[in-house]
């Protein structure tokens, strides 16, 4: 704020204005500063992160990076906060470790608890098969909907969780559809008239049609079926035999799937989740299932 | 070449007159306003806060007086800005930079500093001899009492603003037994340093680098916006004058320096409108008693408009400089143009928002219905064929009683509902308490073959107590449009 310039200034004649001195094609460049304070800032910015540098973990190393004398690292904030959360659940899950299914159904509170831990466990274990809402797919069943293979009760679907099917677990479900038809050189049991006629006969059960194939197929199926599947095709649970006269297929309800089923076998794997994840977590899964919408 | 602008120090002088006087008092409301009001009581009933203005984080509500906010409703506090915002330019575009002069908190916090400033250390000439000064005891104590009496303020500046987030008794005896949480004390300190440096030390460099209002102003500014002005025509040509010498080739300015030395931005308005003014008044005060003193009319600076400003100067022209001295010949004040496009335009919208933010709170429904139709699965296939749809639904009660409603739908001739409480009880009638938020998984199915696609579907809730359905005619009740698949 001198009044005089100093000599070497070079003052822009027309604003007044010192210029910084470049030129381009008679053009000058005005030197308008940013204030002092604003400078300062800038500085300590510069100060403030040199400060982080020796703090905090910062600059990356040929074998890692600097550790800072704080000791920080986002693995030691993790761990803090699970071990917050475990202790923030610890109450709610004492309570559930200790409560049977129908003690837990009694306590709304404990109830959406045990379904919200569930969902979780669910999402990350479950929904690779069975979707992420347990919508299911072809050759993995619909856990919303009220056909069960095994049951549909909590502790049914606690004991599914915890056996699997055709899994390594000595209690396994292991029960298969045997293939009726000629696979691999084997003879097989039924003609494909005959397997061409019970599948008639099955995707006709929920709405019966008076027709040849129809009663031929009938014949074949009280030999060949009903000892599992059962009279008029209602299933098995015991046997893990699916009902046939519902509106639920787990490989497909038309003809072309059914002589497939029939010709060459079922046998869908679920393993056994008892050794996967703790005792808490399989009936939390068990209880958000059932909660789907076709619980028994 | 120098790298940055260095900062210089204003010495505001004390000025007396009508806009330091209303500075004055605008400074005594609007700082009455902050530190009492979170002390105003509104009675709502039991478990309810009874504070008029609250922020309530944790309970996740807003109250001010008889309204009260949902975060649902956070669209209200849109409304407010937008209605301040267009305030603001509706007052900019009448009256100029009023806000900054005799409202923005960076004002008038700065005038309370300079006030203590004054009232510790003397007038303009004193501080600055003080500040020339090497560090007698005097000047120790003088700028220690300033500086600690600044940290007070900032400190209870700080402390009104929790006030504002928390029942302000309860906090209030909480501090003095400084029980209170981190982030109570965090505010409250962060505050005081934010008062103390922005009023203490930063002041008009706030508005002239930081604030960007300052800068866009000008926008809002047109040839009808009051300004503060300088009349050169009169004033100049500028020079000192003796009692009892001819005004003969003078101007009336006497160029005392009194508008500069008592503006606290630091400029000479004599230079004509600048960025940097915020339109305090207080060089018009301060030139006014000066005219007073050597018997000249008043309003050599002024509030006036360009276009006013235009008009006087084509006046003077004609008049002969003698005669000058005259009080009848100087060219009297025109008529302010108070209805322009631009301002009808800003009143038109401010009305409409206003209007608007009116109905929104006085139709604000006391119940809400929202409901998700779930994803995954998008429908279930049922044995029986019939197909099924899962819904999540959200029940508000705002209402300061527990209510029950019931649900039902419309659009599905065929449609079974069934609702399902915590715990997955099936319930007929949905129990909320009350000022909560109560979430119910709902299951719509459908016979097998009467629906195909997508559908409409249409779920109503009505209070059981008055089961009028239409929200117009009953605040308790609410509906939700969704869609069922199969």
């Amino acid at each position: 704020m001198s009044d005089a310039p100093e000599p070497h200034r070079d003052i822009d004649a027309h604003s007044g204005v010192e210029t910084t001195g470049h030129e381009w094609d008679g053009l000058k460049e005005l030197n308008n500063p940013a204030p002092r304070w604003w400078l300062i800032v800038w500085m300590l910015t510069i100060v403030w992160a040199i400060g982080y540098w020796v703090v905090y973990p910062s600059w990356p190393t040929l074998s890692g990076h600097t550790k800072g004398i704080a000791g920080w690292t986002q693995y030691d904030k993790l761990k803090h906060e699970q071990a917050e959360i475990t202790q923030r659940q610890s109450g709610w899950l004492g309570k559930f470790h200790k409560a049977s299914f129908a003690e837990i159904k009694q306590d709304p509170v404990l109830f959406e608890f045990a379904r919200a831990g569930g969902e979780v466990v669910f999402k990350e274990n479950c929904a690779a098969c069975h979707g992420a809402g347990g919508e299911g797919r072809r050759g993995y069943p619909n856990l919303n909907d009220d056909d069960w293979l095994f049951g549909g009760t909590a502790e049914d679907i606690y004991n599914t969780i915890n056996v699997g099917s055709h899994s390594t677990h000595p209690n396994t479900h292991a029960v298969a559809m045997p293939a009726f038809g000629a696979v691999m050189g084997r003879e097989g049991m039924l003609t494909p008239a005959q397997i061409d006629d019970v599948a008639t006969y099955v995707s006709y059960l929920r709405q019966p049609v008076a027709s040849a194939a129809f009663t031929r197929g009938q014949a074949v199926f009280q030999q060949n079926c009903v000892s599992c599947h059962g009279e008029g095709g209602i299933g098995n649970r015991q046997m893990g035999a699916p009902r046939l006269n519902d509106a639920i297929w787990l490989y497909g309800g038309d003809k072309a799937t059914l002589v497939q089923t029939i010709t060459k076998g079922r046998a869908g794997v679920m393993p056994s989740w008892q050794s996967r994840m703790s005792d808490d977590s399989r009936r939390q899964v068990a209880i958000y299932v059932h909660s789907l919408g076709g619980g028994e | 070449m120098s790298l940055f602008e260095t900062a210089r120090k204003i010495y505001p002088r004390r000025v007396k007159g009508t806009f330091r006087s209303l500075k004055w008092l605008s400074m005594i409301v609007l700082l009455g306003l902050y530190y009492t009001a979170p002390w105003l009581r509104w009675d709502r009933g039991p478990h309810v806060p009874d504070q008029a203005i609250l922020v309530d984080l944790v309970g996740q509500r807003g109250y001010f007086f008889g309204i009260e906010i949902w975060p649902q409703e956070v669209y209200l506090l849109v409304g407010v800005l937008i209605l301040a915002a267009i305030g603001l330019f509706f007052a900019t575009a009448l009256l100029g930079r009023v806000w900054c002069g005799y409202a923005c908190p960076q004002t008038v916090w700065t005038d309370l500093f300079v006030w203590v400033e004054r009232f510790v250390q003397g007038d303009r000439n004193a501080r600055r001899k003080l500040d020339e000064s090497p560090w007698t005891l005097e000047k120790v104590w003088k700028k220690s009492l300033t500086h600690l009496i600044w940290l007070l303020i900032g400190a209870v500046t700080g402390g009104a603003w929790v006030f504002y987030f928390n029942d302000a008794p309860t906090l209030f005896s909480d501090l003095w037994h400084l029980d209170v949480s981190w982030s109570v004390l965090g505010w409250i300190i962060a505050l005081t340093l934010s008062t103390y440096f922005m009023a203490g030390f930063a002041r008009e460099n706030v508005c002239t680098y930081m604030c960007p209002y300052a800068r866009f102003q000008s926008a809002m500014f047109d040839r009808d916006t009051l300004i503060i002005t300088y009349e050169a025509e009169r004033g100049e040509p500028r020079g000192k004058h003796k009692k009892g010498d001819s005004w003969d080739g003078k101007g009336h300015c006497i160029d005392c320096d009194s508008c500069v030395i008592v503006c606290p931005m630091g400029i000479d308005i004599r230079d004509g409108l600048q960025m940097q003014c915020i339109s305090c008044g207080l060089c018009i005060d301060a030139c006014n008693s000066v005219m007073d003193k050597i018997e000249l009319p008043r309003g050599l600076i002024r509030y006036d408009t360009e276009s006013n400003q235009r008009q006087r100067r084509e006046g003077y022209r004609t008049l002969d400089i003698a005669h000058r001295k005259s009080g009848k010949t100087v060219v009297p004040q025109q008529k302010m143009r108070w209805v322009r496009p631009r301002t009808l335009a800003y009143a038109l919208i401010l009305s409409t928002v206003g209007s608007l933010m009116l109905t929104a709170i006085v139709l604000r429904p006391m119940t809400e219905l929202t409901v998700n139709h779930a994803r995954a699965p998008q429908f279930v296939r049922l044995s029986d064929g019939s197909v099924r749809n899962n819904y999540q639904i959200k029940i508000l009660n705002k209402s300061h009683d527990d209510r029950a409603y019931r649900l039902s739908t419309q659009g599905l001739s065929q449609a079974r509902l069934e609702v399902l409480a915590a715990g997955d009880e099936a319930v007929e009638t949905l129990h909320v308490p009350a000022n909560s938020v109560a979430s119910f998984r709902v299951r719509v199915d459908t016979p097998e073959a009467t629906t195909h696609g997508r559908s409409d579907i249409r779920f109503l809730l009505s209070d059981t107590r008055n089961p009028a359905q239409n929200p117009a005619q009953n605040p308790e009740s609410a509906r939700h449009d969704s869609y069922f698949i199969r």
